[in-house]
């Protein structure tokens, strides 16, 4: 067949590059957000979870824990409910991956000339920002336990939901990327989520912890996640020596006191450490 | 850069030699591809037919870097597809038999979200979209979600879609599966406009034999292996028979006379469901018949002479119908499948 030379308005692609790179991980990364603010239920049903927790728990409990110390139950719950409402968020994001296989749409990524890695960069990008969206909602709510407004604490706590909400979806990526049916995928991260949002001082004060609970909760990068938050939340609280011991006494290697920072930086290397392993699990070729 | 396979003056697409892919291993192995040579040349529409688990599939799989050759070797618009992975997917345009758009975003986040994994520049994006767009007729659909796009709408985009970033090659594998024989048409058309619009090759599969009329050239695979190549009009001259049909009173009275008088084999076909008719392939159908008359002794009803089709190409090649052998298809990994 001959083909006629009218005048087309090809187009050139220019040579891969880091820019390139970039502009596709920026593209999985807004697609993420848009298909969020698309799906208005699952942006509400992400909160009654925490929320659950957060009134009817919290509220259950407070008259039978709160009696050792000055301070409501539901204020010493809320930071490891706001980091408990990114866990959610964030983890559902990671199996979206999933959905994306299922569905098709998985493969126009992965037949595209890019990297794996800036495919699961702007997945990870747009779980966590999706997460910490959401959990802006649990965080307009602190005045209601009787945490001041604080427009410090609040960035902090917004960066510290980010990085949180990065390490969760990273992980749950880290999880699915070879698993090929969606229902198969949503029990395995539940199977694995559950366990480390108790095991996390997200509900419960890491004081006084029986030894292997204390082994478990020290392992566990959550834990990392949280306490910062906790710490940020509790600074804006005048507590008494003797609460500030019970309810937030921080987290320990050995006899050695871990500073917030250090605890920042377990949760950022760790992220790492999950994404790389995510990104060399996901097999390209199908 | 991209010109430079015109320039160099290859004349092959897609060049394949002694291209292989086995799945599973030992009792198990399953030969999908058995080592297939294949020159496309650069502007034609060529055609990629056979039954489902034929081996179509997994070769066009392989063609795109999405399944790596078990062995052979294969280049895409110059490229090699397992040293220069990249560069081939950046000349390469897909459309999958399974959609692969996002349904919750429009047609065009979906086209916007392509352009910038494969890097399309920016200023020549707003024009680019808008004219593949057109081509496809869906310039005004471009911000409806594709949830409420037909199915046949979906096929469109993404034919828009595979060409947005101006591949040398189109692989479409079955663009027609599931449509209505209508869009089917509109798709085929489609396609056809193409080639006045784009400088491109255009590889597709299919298991519609009627469709492969539409193609410059095809190849049949059949087994894991390729038994014909020819242009469409060439493979059915080949042939050379015309295929007969008659209704008598007595078939097994009719098929014994063809067999003693004429030295022609002849079977029993159904027609309808209940009535039953003698098919067989002479050479020079309409001179037969006034002879069928005169010299067979049995009283005919009817009589039907059809030019050799595609179906019959496919028959004649592999001895088989396209329906009995995708019926007779032996079960393919869920990984290989189509």
């Amino acid at each position: 067949m001959s083909t006629t030379q009218a005048p087309v308005a090809a187009v050139r692609l220019p040579t891969t590059g880091l820019r390139h790179q970039l502009r596709a991980t920026s593209v999985v990364w807004r697609r993420e957000l848009v298909r969020f603010m698309r799906d208005r239920t699952r942006a509400l049903t992400g909160l009654v979870q925490p929320l659950l927790f957060l009134f009817v728990l919290g509220t259950g409990l407070s008259s039978l824990v709160s009696r050792g110390t000055d301070i409501d139950f539901r204020t010493f719950l809320y930071p490891g409910i706001v980091a408990i409402s990114v866990l959610f968020t964030a983890t559902f994001a990671g199996i979206s991956l999933v959905w994306d296989r299922e569905w098709g749409f998985l493969r126009e990524m992965m037949v595209a000339p890019v990297s794996r890695a800036s495919i699961l960069v702007g997945k990870a990008l747009g779980g966590a920002t999706v997460a910490t969206a959401q959990s802006m909602v649990m965080l307009a709510l602190c005045g209601v336990v009787d945490i001041p407004y604080d427009p410090v604490m609040l960035v902090e706590m917004v960066v510290l939901l980010f990085l949180a909400g990065l390490m969760l979806t990273a992980m749950s990526l880290a999880m699915v990327v070879r698993i090929r049916q969606f229902q198969a995928a949503f029990p395995l991260v539940q199977m694995v989520i559950t366990p480390m949002m108790f095991l996390s001082g997200a509900m419960f004060p890491l004081s006084g912890l029986p030894r292997w609970l204390d082994i478990l909760t020290t392992l566990n990068p959550l834990t990392y996640a949280v306490e910062p938050m906790r710490h940020v939340v509790f600074a804006q609280l005048s507590l008494s020596a003797s609460d500030q011991a019970t309810l937030d006494p921080g987290l320990t290697w050995g006899d050695w006191q871990v500073p917030v920072p250090v605890q920042v930086g377990v949760v950022v290397v760790v992220t790492i450490g999950l994404l790389a392993l995510a990104i060399a699990r996901f097999d390209r070729t199908e | 850069m991209s010109n430079s396979v015109r320039e160099s003056g290859t004349p092959a697409a897609i060049s394949i030699r002694g291209l292989t892919k086995t799945f599973g291993k030992g009792s198990h192995l399953v030969e999908a591809v058995r080592g297939i040579d294949l020159d496309v040349r650069t502007g034609e529409t060529f055609g990629f037919l056979g039954p489902n688990g034929a081996g179509k599939s997994t070769t066009i799989k392989m063609l795109c870097t999405l399944a790596d050759p078990t062995g052979g070797e294969a280049t895409v618009a110059g490229h090699d597809v397992i040293r220069e992975r990249d560069e081939v997917r950046r000349h390469i345009g897909l459309v999958f038999q399974e959609t692969t758009l996002d349904t919750y975003l429009t047609a065009e986040q979906n086209l916007r979200f392509h352009a910038e994994l494969y890097g399309v520049p920016r200023p020549e994006l707003g024009p680019r979209l808008d004219e593949v767009l057109s081509m496809v007729g869906l310039n005004d659909r471009r911000d409806d979600l594709v949830q409420t796009f037909s199915g046949g709408m979906k096929r469109r985009l993404e034919i828009a879609r595979g060409l947005l970033h101006s591949p040398r090659v189109l692989f479409l594998d079955e663009p027609t599966i599931g449509l209505d024989p209508q869009t089917r048409a509109s798709i085929w058309e489609y396609l056809g406009e193409l080639h006045r619009r784009e400088d491109i090759t255009v590889f597709v599969t299919t298991h519609y034999m009627d469709e492969a009329e539409h193609c410059d050239r095809m190849a049949i695979m059949d087994e894991g292996r390729i038994v014909a190549l020819d242009t469409p009009e060439a493979l059915k001259a080949a042939i050379g028979e015309d295929r007969v049909k008659i209704q008598t009173d007595d078939d097994d009275a009719a098929i014994k006379r063809l067999a003693d008088r004429f030295d022609i084999e002849a079977t029993t076909v159904g027609v309808d469901g209940n009535t039953s008719a003698v098919s067989f392939g002479v050479a020079g159908g309409e001179q037969f018949v006034p002879r069928l008359f005169d010299e067979l002794g049995v009283p005919i009803r009817s009589v039907t002479v059809t030019r050799p089709s595609l179906d019959d190409v496919f028959l004649a090649y592999t001895g088989r119908t396209i329906r009995d052998a995708e019926a007779a298809a032996r079960p393919v990994p869920p990984w290989a499948r189509r």
